[in-house]
């Protein structure tokens, strides 16, 4: 009896592992895009949190997730556009630019809800999905197959974009660039359209981990990612730039989250113990950065503006 | 890391000797940057329905307009100041740190632990102590992710961003757990707030009937303190070198990853000094937060990067720039309370801000050399005049 309950919360605590690591995951895998190319991103939290905004008021007016998702996306590829015009053509300095537009976002995305919402109203949420037989199974039903679409599409990029950037012609040129633009430019390959589209379709996808986590939560509030966008920034280096390790990294992260989540509501740990086990993820990355910095090579261009004969 | 944006900006220090016009290209594009902000902001004014030429009236009116609004000013501006002078330290040493924020928190949170240990302490020596205890925290915190970057070559902007999170979650541990005022535990309301701190310990008030107090002072001699750092010692010298050129400073035996370090130090220790500030100038006079991110530092750990970056990284044009900034935020209440305009505008406005600063650059780099040309052959006809 005691054995099958905690079965069951095992099960329950990875299925919402899945669900909370789709937002990172999503984020992630476009910030690994971007930085491939070459560009650095730091305002990954504001796009998401202005994405996350655009869905939410859309499926208030709509009550049509899907629609949500979609200006989610394209909230994301309009400030994907703008951040490529003043890091790629104004070669503006990345890192701090990024922070700019993580301000932007956390200030626009506040001023925006408080203008035309105001108080906290739920919205529809993704129905989860129903899979003949797979559904129904025991314990692998639960885990894996009652999820909302926004959770299998995020997991299916991942082996989308590791065929993209290791098998197609875009993709060697997304490396190409990321690595040594000097040399891509002379073959041929325009650098600067392709970190346009590496950073497009990267804030695009951050846009959409907005409408994800906002949809998936079913409300919008003051900072609502508090600061997830940066951790998915952190996860490209802790999964080493592939689409793999970023997978394996939000998965660890959801995971985490989902188990303090579960002890808090079973009162397992207090609230407060809560907290300091909130900041495990931070600290993992950390360390994880330590042995990243010494086993791996970031691309060789990242942060560094490409200027033609210069 | 690419630092030709960063290099630009370190060459606007003021001991570097250069002519009229460059320093005033220097001043004017920053402006540019903000009064472009400032349109937009007057287009997002209009389409929420405000009036933007009285709406920027009753901001700057209620910032500069009386000696009650400039004291709330002044306040605003104090942790602004203090970040932004400690960003001066960093990005001309080349350290990119974001780390204000979990800075802030961690020297609040050290502070405040000595006001609560040593509360009968009288106060010529307690507001000492916790201001230093402030500088301490935020420098430890920061030395973390200078040695991370100096010893590790763990990029600065990743742990600096991480180590935000962990002092964040671990302010929320304290604050909602062993530092929780004992009065919200008996009520049950739980409140995320220490207890009324030792008044030994308040800053004092400067003017009779202001909320103006001891803080201002602080952070003006602070500010003043690192302008003298950088360039009137040794220290503030090698530290401007191995920003400057790291491996010209290696050759010169100037150790990068030390001075790496003590950058980010200096820089947290400032940051730790406005957390401090922020607790005791505080008319609850608690630590309080609401469990967000933001909560404690009301972003000023990212703000305080806009105000460097408008002041040329210089930190005492980083003064009139932090008693812009913080004039915008006492504005920003204002205008919610006449036009019902949310004050969250101002976050905004400041993100474009940076973007408009740090890509002007690019403006700043391409009109230098044409001036520079222009000089040249006017000096050239000069000693041509005079050789004939």
């Amino acid at each position: 009896m005691a054995d099958s309950f905690a079965a069951l919360i095992i099960v329950s605590t990875i299925a919402s592992g899945i669900r909370l690591a789709t937002p990172f995951l999503l984020a992630s895998l476009g910030e690994a895009l971007g930085q491939r190319s070459g560009v650095l991103n730091l305002g990954v939290d504001g796009v998401m949190l202005l994405g996350a905004f655009g869905a939410y008021y859309t499926v208030l007016q709509t009550n049509n997730p899907y629609y949500g998702l979609l200006i989610g996306i394209t909230i994301g590829l309009i400030l994907g556009v703008f951040y490529g015009f003043i890091t790629l053509n104004l070669q503006a300095e990345q890192g701090v630019s990024g922070i700019g537009i993580y301000l932007f976002g956390l200030g626009m995305s506040d001023l925006l809800f408080q203008k035309f919402v105001g108080t906290p109203r739920p919205i529809l949420p993704f129905m989860p999905l129903h899979f003949p037989v797979l559904s129904d199974l025991p314990v692998v039903g639960e885990m894996l197959f009652q999820h909302s679409i926004i959770v299998y599409i995020a997991f299916a990029l991942v082996p989308v974009m590791s065929f993209v950037l290791n098998r197609t012609t875009y993709g060697l040129n997304v490396r190409a660039v990321g690595e040594n633009p000097e040399a891509a430019d002379s073959l041929g390959v325009s650098v600067m359209k392709t970190r346009y589209s590496a950073i497009i379709i990267g804030n695009g996808l951050a846009g959409l981990a907005g409408a994800a986590l906002a949809i998936e939560l079913g409300i919008f509030q003051q900072n609502l990612t508090n600061a997830m966008g940066f951790i998915a920034i952190a996860l490209v280096y802790f999964g080493a730039w592939t689409p793999r390790g970023v997978m394996l990294g939000s998965f660890i992260f959801g995971l985490v989250q989902a188990i303090v989540l579960q002890c808090k509501t079973f009162g397992v740990i207090p609230r407060s113990a809560s907290d300091l086990a909130a900041m495990a993820p931070a600290i993992i990355t950390i360390l994880a950065l330590i042995v990243v910095a010494k086993r791996f090579k970031q691309p060789a261009a990242l942060t560094k503006p490409y200027v033609r004969g210069g | 890391m690419n630092s030709n944006g960063l290099i630009a900006l370190l060459m606007t220090g003021t001991n570097v000797k250069t002519n009229n016009i460059q320093s005033m290209i220097r001043l004017l594009i920053p402006l540019c940057a903000v009064l472009l902000a400032l349109a937009i902001g007057a287009v997002m004014l209009l389409s929420l329905g405000a009036n933007p030429v009285s709406g920027y009236a009753t901001m700057f009116g209620a910032a500069f307009g009386s000696l009650e609004g400039f004291s709330e000013t002044t306040i605003k501006s104090i942790p602004l100041l203090l970040v932004g002078v400690g960003i001066c330290i960093a990005f001309r040493a080349n350290v990119i740190n974001i780390g204000g924020e979990g800075q802030m928190v961690i020297g609040a949170l050290l502070s405040t632990t000595v006001a609560l240990a040593f509360p009968d302490i009288p106060s010529l020596m307690l507001i000492p102590m916790v201001l230093l205890a402030g500088a301490m925290g935020g420098a430890a915190w920061g030395a973390i992710a200078g040695a991370l970057k100096a010893w590790f070559n763990v990029s600065e902007i990743l742990s600096t961003i991480m180590l935000n999170i962990v002092a964040v979650q671990f302010m929320n541990f304290l604050l909602r757990g062993p530092m929780m005022d004992p009065a919200e535990v008996a009520r049950g309301t739980g409140i995320p707030q220490t207890m009324r701190l030792s008044p030994n310990a308040d800053l004092p008030i400067l003017i009779e009937g202001m909320r103006m107090h001891l803080g201002v002072v602080i952070a003006l001699l602070v500010a003043i303190g690192a302008y003298f750092l950088l360039w009137r010692t040794s220290m503030g010298f090698r530290l401007r070198a191995v920003g400057y050129n790291p491996d010209a400073s290696r050759y010169a035996g100037i150790s990068v990853p030390k001075n790496v370090t003590a950058a980010l130090a200096f820089s947290g220790a400032m940051a730790g000094i406005a957390g401090a500030i922020l607790v005791f100038g505080s008319e609850s006079h608690r630590m309080v937060t609401d469990g967000s991110s933001t909560g404690f530092t009301g972003s000023a750990g990212f703000n305080g990067i806009v105000v460097a970056l408008l002041a040329g990284l210089h930190p005492l044009w980083s003064i009139p720039s932090a008693l812009l900034f913080g004039g915008m935020l006492v504005g920003a209440n204002a205008l919610q309370r006449s036009a019902q305009v949310p004050s969250a505008l101002i976050i905004a406005l400041n993100g474009l801000i940076v973007v408009f600063v740090v890509s002007s650059e690019y403006f700043r780099q391409r009109m230098q050399p044409t001036i520079r040309v222009d000089l040249e052959e006017k000096t050239a006809e000069e000693t041509g005049g005079q050789n004939g």
